[in-house]
């Protein structure tokens, strides 16, 4: 072969490649040699190197030309030359797919698989089970079991693994050998161990008795492979977590003491496997975290970085088990291993103290520029953490965030950034205009719409209440000018809202829309016109309706209403009150995440919970014509968690109707419950009109009984009321293991605790990002305003907190936080009350010795606002 | 008028919600993974193996599952992987959600790749076998001239070492064992070398004896 190499060659480059510029059909063509006889070993072997080169490069091989290449090649089994023999078997699986009737090669495998050459015996039993399907494994079935017991460990690990790889193809097959793979399962190499371990568990692992079986019986004889440990360990917490067994079981014993195993690697496998253990006390981590602690100053990078990444997690649930690291950890921080530098720098910010922040900061940004996205996503994520724990810091923080910024990085990475700068505007009001400043600076030059969009939406929130707002205009009209139609759409929406709270702009914000009417893109003209327009009525509540605070409905709701309103058309016009409101948006979103930024999964829009609520009730024929569900409460508890029953109930409430969805399981296994219903009485002046009772409750399968009440017509102010509910229901016992009732039965019932249906049943949460101008939209007409004292409250974030929950508003403008160390505080709630009534709250609060509380209620009916104030008082 | 404003409006808010929606799930996608910490256990630990030169241009790719489907997805990723790692010699990574071990010599860089969850060791565990198994074969010269004039060996080594992502031996001796190449199929100039200055040795001792 060296001779192919010719002076030619050599002078090009050390590295020259003789492979470099190998044509897939010259390749073919040589392939004809193969039918030469006598077979001459050498050349054959080359261009079969050769062809699986080009395989590897990811060159396209055609059906045909693959079949006639295949065909040629089964010729030089006639050869017996051992590597020739063992490319042939390469050729065979790397064909497998693209080439036709493979199978032809199976007699020659068998003989190879069952012959005397051991060097061939391994591979011909992958090559075989890799071009077998389910009919033609029976006929094997006989070798592959002979080969799993074989004494020559490459022939058994061969035979094992392959039977793993055709467990998914043909289950009840591969199970037949579990016999064969228990004795390979003690065999003395530590490869076929762990192999017959692997597949026992594929073959077992829906079976979680034979799982616990096999787990004891290797716990106490004893493994020879470090590979098979780790998979032990796997097994083992994966039951552990299943069972949610507790931590003195003989599982979590099994795990700890591998902590002391020989192995790094079962060793880290181990403190891994406990780290990763729900609801892990912080005892039970000190072990696990101490061996991670040795690992902090080994040579070997690998194990540094995974002994690192560990800790890290653990930081994030118990930073104090950590402290004890933090000088292995500072030594990490130079490591020439960036990664581990990182990591390390993280799991300092989340463990150490406000002092040592500057510095740690200091030495990341060091480094940033060289580190992977994955990683700067991770240093973003602590610094997010880091501002909420120390608000002061946020001045290093904004600077660090603003240069990362301005560095390369990907949409993940900038998206993160962005939204952590984002959530340090809305905690810290000083910064917002730093804050703001940066993000207008990032969007002059920003490549990923979402991102640009996004903003410019916040700016438009946020940039009219600046002391200057005009300095934002620039960057907003230069999105206008500059970018693609959905950026310009979402630029001219902000501009609309400098337009309409800041009347000094409206002249020039008036000019710069006008231009926009012109545009290219349909949705941006039209946005455009439309503002303009309302902009020019100079009228605060249209202002306030259509510019500042956008609808409040759920767009898959608006959809399907309209989409309904198409299919049956009719006199009346389309009321925008018959569809659902959005439920307020979950702001407390921040949640650790792993460094893993695998979104490859479709992300799907699941249909919110309402939605699939308003399915289920309009099924049932005795709920019709109560109209649109308007809120569906969260579920209650109507019974301790230990019992026999466990039922909770889900308050749907409807305009002048209220359904109590009871969602009952049955927690005996000698029992069937049937007829089940929830009977209901009320306190006040609520009528029971119907029940609906579930046929039948099994044994822990949930069911769903029903009652509809109708709402007090008459009195409209009576919005709570207690029910004092009974279960009721006939039992027949059941044999507990095969489910058969008796045939007959005997009614009995089961005293539940009181449902309570409060004010915050009738009002559904609605966030109005601009408040100031809502309230001017609903206007005085039925103000009313009264002062409570509240004297068992002791402080102000106490007294908010009590309010939001009970009125079941949402709070507006961040008005939820209290700041530190003062003494009065305005907390503003909106929501729209049954019925379709906006209905906003100001609620004044000082503290002195109790919290003095001034209540101003503003509503677009009466009747509400009398409601919200008796509910108070 | 105000028809037109509902749809406006309804536009204007949809886009500023997905934003959002999109946000949280994403977290929603990665959050599983940090709360049952495992995926299922399983024997199937690598799911690629690569080389490149220093060019980053692919010597050898083996890829077992199909988190690249297809050959430019391949590229890019070892295209994305080789500018993050051929300037330091740090041994581990976290890339593009996975991790990736690697090791270079001379004018090569031997990478295996396995998901973030895996047990880094095990991976080294790969790596260190499939290098020390090549470092033999080709007589401690692991570099790029003498891996192609042995390309054969590398596919059968390979394949010794990891079938469809299980990891079929991590004892290089084993591998180099199975793998058999006979004596005079490693045409390394250095063995010639050796041989000649063998002889030349020789000759050289029995001349002086006489």
């Amino acid at each position: 072969m060296i001779k192919k190499f010719d002076k030619k060659d050599e002078e090009s480059g050390s590295g020259s490649n003789p492979f470099q510029h190998l044509e897939k059909s010259a390749v073919l063509q040589e392939a004809r040699i193969f039918n030469e006889t006598p077979i001459n070993p050498r050349k054959c072997l080359h261009i079969l190197t050769k062809i699986i080169y080009l395989l590897n490069q990811g060159e396209h091989f055609g059906t045909t030309e693959a079949t006639e290449a295949f065909f040629a090649m089964t010729r030089l089994f006639q050869s017996n030359d051992q590597t020739l023999r063992r490319m042939c078997y390469l050729t065979i699986k790397e064909m497998a797919n693209i080439s036709e009737d493979v199978i032809i090669v199976t007699s020659s495998l068998t003989k190879d698989m069952t012959g005397k050459e051991d060097v061939y015996r391994g591979p011909a039993i992958r090559a075989l089970c890799r071009i077998t399907d389910t009919t033609m494994l029976q006929a094997i079935e006989r070798y592959m079991k002979q080969a799993i017991v074989d004494k020559v460990p490459s022939v058994s690990s061969s035979a094992l693994v392959s039977s793993l790889h055709m467990v998914k193809m043909s289950f009840d097959v591969v199970k037949r050998w579990v016999n064969e793979a228990q004795e390979a399962a003690s065999s003395d190499n530590i490869m076929v161990q762990y192999h017959a371990l692997g597949l026992l568990y594929h073959l077992r692992k829906n079976d979680r008795l034979a799982v616990t079986k096999m787990l004891n019986k290797f716990t106490k004889s004893g493994l020879k492979s470090p590979f098979a440990y780790c998979m032990m360990i796997r097994i083992a917490s994966k039951l552990l977590e299943e069972t949610e067994g507790g931590h003195d079981s003989p599982l979590f014993d099994f795990i700890e003491s591998c902590l002391r195993n020989k192995h790094e690697m079962v060793v880290y496998e181990a403190a891994s496997a406990i780290v990763h253990m729900p609801k892990c006390t912080a005892r039970e981590l000190a072990p696990a975290v101490s061996v991670l602690q040795l690992f902090c100053s080994s040579p070997k990078a690998a194990l540094r970085y995974a002994a690192v990444r560990t800790l890290n997690k653990v930081a994030m649930k118990h930073p104090s088990a950590v402290t004890a690291c933090n000088l292995d950890l500072e030594n990490l921080i130079t490591d020439s291993n960036r990664s581990i530098a990182t990591l390390a720098i993280t799991t300092l910010l989340k463990t150490g103290s406000e002092s040592s922040v500057d510095r740690l900061m200091k030495q990341i940004s060091s480094f940033v520029s060289e580190i992977s996205d994955e990683f700067k996503v991770v240093v973003v994520q602590a610094i997010s953490a880091l501002c909420q724990k120390y608000p002061r810091k946020h001045g290093v923080m904004m600077n660090f965030l603003s240069n990362m910024l301005r560095d390369d990085g990907g949409f993940e990475y900038k998206r993160a950034i962005v939204d952590c700068i984002i959530s340090i505007i809305e905690d810290n009001l000083e910064t917002k205009e730093t804050g703001l400043a940066h993000l207008c600076e990032f969007i002059e030059d920003c490549e990923h719409t979402v991102l640009a969009t996004k903003i410019l939406h916040l700016l438009g929130k946020e940039g009219p209440r600046t002391p200057t707002p005009s300095k934002y205009i620039r960057f907003i009209f230069n999105r206008v000018v500059l970018e693609s139609e959905a950026v310009r759409a979402a630029a001219i929406s902000a501009l609309a809202k400098f337009g309409a709270q800041n009347d000094d702009l409206l002249p020039s914000v008036l000019v710069l829309m006008q231009r926009c009417m012109m545009d290219s893109d349909d949705e941006v003209r039209d946005r455009a016109t439309f503002y303009v327009n309302v902009l020019l009525q100079k009228q605060k509540a249209l202002n306030a309706g259509y510019i500042l605070n956008g609808l409040s409905v759920s767009v898959p709701g608006l959809e399907r209403s309209l989409h309904q309103y198409t299919l049956e058309p009719s006199e009346k016009g389309f009321d925008m009150k018959t569809v659902p409101l959005a439920t307020a948006p979950i702001t407390e979103q921040k949640t650790e995440i792993t460094p893993v930024a695998t979104s490859k999964l479709p992300e799907k829009l699941s249909p919110s919970r309402q939605v699939i609520y308003q399915e289920q009730l309009a099924a049932i024929p005795e709920f019709q014509g109560l109209g649109p569900l308007f809120k569906s409460s969260e579920p209650v508890q109507l019974t301790e968690a230990e019992t026999e029953y466990v039922v909770r109930c889900i308050k749907h409430t409807f305009a002048n109707h209220m359904i109590f969805q009871f969602d009952c399981t049955n927690t005996l296994n000698d029992q069937l419950l049937q007829r089940v219903m929830v009977q209901m009485e009320p306190s006040e002046a609520y009528e029971v009109l119907h029940y609906v009772p579930a046929a039948s409750l099994y044994y822990s399968q949930p069911g769903s009984c029903y009652c509809l009440v109708r709402l007090p017509e008459d009195d409209p102010t009576a919005v709570s009321c207690t029910f004092s509910c009974t279960m009721k229901y006939l039992v027949r016992d059941c044999d507990p293991n095969t489910g058969e009732p008796d045939d007959d039965g005997y009614d009995d019932e089961y005293v539940l605790e009181d449902l309570e249906v409060t004010v915050a049943d009738h009002i559904q949460k609605v966030l109005k990002p601009n408040f100031g101008a809502a309230w001017e939209e609903v206007g005085d007409e039925f103000e009313k305003e009264e002062t409570f004292a509240l004297a068992t409250v002791r402080t102000l974030e106490e007294a908010v907190n009590n309010i939001i929950s009970f009125l079941g508003m949402q709070p507006c403008e961040r008005s939820d936080k209290v700041p530190e160390s003062k003494n009065s505080h305005v907390l503003f709630l909106a929501g729209v009350f049954r019925g379709g009534h906006d209905v906003l709250v100001r609620s004044r609060l000082a503290l002195a010795d109790g919290v003095t509380m001034q209540v101003t209620v503003r509503s677009s009916d009466e009747n509400v606002v009398d409601v919200i104030l008796a509910s108070v008082g | 008028m105000s028809a037109m404003a509902v749809t406006q409006m309804g536009w204007v808010y949809g886009r500023c919600t997905r934003a959002n929606h999109k946000a949280s799930t994403a977290l929603n996608t990665t959050m599983p993974t940090l709360g049952t910490g495992w995926d299922e256990p399983s024997l199937y630990t690598v799911k690629a193996v690569l080389i490149m030169d220093n060019d980053g241009e692919r010597l050898y790719a083996k890829y077992y599952d199909d988190t690249y489907p297809t050959v430019k997805e391949q590229k890019a990723f070892e295209k994305n992987i080789f500018n993050k790692t051929h300037r330091t010699d740090s041994e581990i990574a976290l890339l593009e959600g996975l991790t990736v071990v690697y090791k270079s010599n001379i004018d090569l860089y031997f990478y295996v790749i396995g998901s973030s969850h895996e047990n880094e060791l095990m991976l080294m565990s790969v790596l260190n076998c499939l290098f020390d198994s090549l470092s033999q074969m080709l007589r401690k010269n692991v570099e790029k001239r003498a891996l192609l004039e042995n390309m054969e060996g590398l596919f059968l080594a390979v394949d010794e070492i990891v079938d469809g992502g299980v990891i079929l031996e991590s004892d290089p001796q084993q591998v180099v064992h199975r793998v058999a190449l006979r004596g005079d199929d490693v045409p390394l100039t250095e063995q010639t070398v050796t041989q000649v200055l063998q002889s030349a040795k020789e000759q050289i001792k029995w001349s002086l004896l006489r």
